[in-house]
């Protein structure tokens, strides 16, 4: 290559590489305004939008805290824990026989679980706030956590599915002579093999759970029951005109999710990538 | 081994997801259509039944167009973004000059898409405020005040104010598909492609697109799909207006269903959600099997 050439294509490196990292500053920078404002006074936020706080105001976020956001935190937590715990069991319980037996039908089965992936929750919204009168647990905790696990479960048993169909089968084959029950089989044997996939569903449908929002603003009335998501919507409207105390509350609401995104990267996308679904 | 030939063990395993699906997913959206032939109301027992009636005032209803419009806006303009600019932007984190940046550059556009809906509308809600947002303000330092504006609060411009928002959370989520898809692509194509003279550009065309095809394709019809359920952005940002100017078929539904109390109406738009969500998605499967078929 002689040295023009290098000194050209030098040069399109840099450009592109600028434009990468300026894509990266529209990405970040409106993620740092909200943290940094979140220290500011609203003055402060008002004659300089871009300036940094003179001092750290913690007390925003205490007052976040207090205003809502840590009844609505504790609230997605508890509801966000039991959906992905149950999601988990019940599509690794529907996975095992769906890629281990074989039985007539199998193909129905699998299309009836993992078909539920193309359905809109938002078709269901209706009727679903209706079911769930009907069973008398509409504005409790189960409104949410019920509707969540069943909209997680496609997708959980398909990942679960794929990993197990990949693993070996001479360990269970020994096992099988040594007389082990289909339970102890599926419990003791295939779902330790399984960690890895488990701690990518746990986290996709942890993340897709904490922070659903049309469920959460349809299925629940009562302020006091509010996941985080909808709190901060009514926030809003509590707060008026106090931005910094709201994009306090904004920061608290997504730091859960940054940071395990950002420990936990190599599982998400693995997850991702495995199903290309969605929300 | 004779252990996996037991189908009621089978069933048994599978049995609470298929109650929670078969309830839970499946029947509301059967019943969901049984209630878009009655009228009634969410706080009495009282329904009314209509027939298509619902289905015929919806055609001649010029919110419904709107609703539609803007829909269609929103997946043209994701798939331009999320679609075209996330592949370039996997092609070009894919090249060797690039890769040893690739895994900051890719967390960084990864990162909006793994925070709530709410927080980045209401977040973008003070970035477009005319007071003190962010943008406003970055125009007026450029030197371009002319240009500031109420984004939100102008029927011309929120629909894109909002749209926009919904692209600067999705590109990176796009991107990363397409960075695995270029990944799995054998490495000597490209090498013969360069003994051929090819240059970047004319890799990315000759060899890179007709590799991921199939790609493209499964995320346009996820942008599409997801263009069409879109809710939580329009609710959280403006509601559906100014005026109607923002409404798309799911807000349409909601203020049909929880602020007008027409639950037959609401279940009528969720009707047609989901013929749309339905066919888009029937078109994919019928591709992809042409394709594995040839």
């Amino acid at each position: 290559m002689n040295k023009e050439h290098n000194g050209l294509s030098k040069f399109i490196f840099m450009f592109v590489f600028l434009l990468l990292i300026t894509y990266s500053v529209i990405i970040i920078y409106p993620l740092l305004w909200m943290i940094i404002s979140g220290f500011k006074t609203n003055q402060e936020l008002f004659l300089e939008p871009w300036g940094l706080p003179a001092k750290l105001l913690w007390s925003n976020y205490k007052s976040a805290w207090d205003v809502g956001v840590g009844k609505f935190f504790v609230n997605s937590l508890f509801v966000t824990s039991v959906s992905v715990t149950v999601t988990l069991f019940i599509s690794a319980c529907c996975a095992f026989p769906l890629s281990r037996y074989e039985f007539k039908g199998q193909n129905i089965f699998l299309l009836i679980i993992i078909g539920g992936v193309m359905l809109a929750p938002q078709v269901s919204l209706i009727s679903l706030y209706k079911l769930l009168q009907r069973l008398k647990i509409y504005n409790t905790y189960w409104a949410l956590i019920i509707p969540y696990i069943a909209f997680r479960i496609p997708f959980t048993t398909f990942l679960i599915r794929s990993y197990m169909l990949s693993l070996p089968r001479e360990i269970e084959d020994s096992a099988y002579i040594d007389g082990c029950t289909s339970w102890r089989l599926f419990w003791n044997i295939i779902l330790p093999m399984c960690k890895p996939i488990m701690a990518t569903s746990a986290l996709l449908a942890a993340m897709s759970v904490w922070n659903e929002f049309m469920f959460a603003l349809v299925f629940i009335e009562d302020s006091t029951l509010r996941t985080i998501p909808v709190g901060i919507m009514n926030l809003r409207s509590t707060l008026s005109t106090n931005w910094t105390i709201l994009l306090a509350a904004l920061t608290i609401s997504a730091l859960p999710m940054i940071i395990l995104f950002i420990v936990f990267q190599k599982q998400f996308v693995r997850g991702i990538t495995q199903g290309g679904v969605k929300g | 081994m004779n252990i996996y030939r037991n189908k009621k063990v089978a069933i048994l395993f599978m049995l609470p997801a298929l109650v929670f699906v078969i309830l839970f997913i499946y029947y509301p959206i059967i019943q969901n259509f049984i209630y878009s032939l009655y009228r009634w109301s969410s706080f009495s027992e009282v329904k009314v039944f209509v027939g298509f009636d619902y289905y015929k005032r919806l055609l001649s209803d010029p919110i419904f167009y709107i609703a539609l419009k803007n829909n269609a806006l929103y997946a043209i303009i994701s798939i331009v973004f999320q679609v075209g600019v996330g592949m370039i932007l996997a092609a070009v984190l894919e090249e060797k000059i690039m890769r040893r940046y690739q895994t900051f550059f890719r967390t960084v556009y990864f990162m909006p898409s793994v925070i709530s809906i709410t927080v980045v509308g209401l977040l973008f809600q003070l970035v477009y405020n005319p007071n003190i947002g962010l943008l406003n303000a970055f125009l007026k330092v450029v030197g371009l005040e002319t240009l500031t504006h109420d984004w939100l609060g102008r029927s011309d411009t929120a629909m894109f104010a909002i749209i926009a928002t919904s692209q600067w959370q999705y590109i990176g989520y796009i991107m990363l598909l397409f960075l695995v898809a270029i990944q799995k692509i054998p490495e000597e194509l490209y090498e013969s492609a360069m003994i051929d003279g090819a240059n970047a550009i004319q890799k990315f065309i000759h060899v890179t697109i007709p590799q991921i095809k199939e790609t493209i394709l499964v995320t346009s019809i996820i942008t599409i799909i997801g263009a069409f359920k879109v809710f939580d952005e329009v609710y959280v940002m403006t509601a559906g207006g100014p005026g109607r100017s923002t409404e798309v078929l799911a807000s349409y539904m909601y203020r049909a269903g929880f602020r007008n109390d027409e639950m037959g109406y609401a279940a009528t738009i969720a009707t047609v959600i989901f013929l749309i969500t339905f066919i888009v998605t029937l078109i994919q499967l019928k591709v992809s099997k042409e394709k594995n078929e040839a």
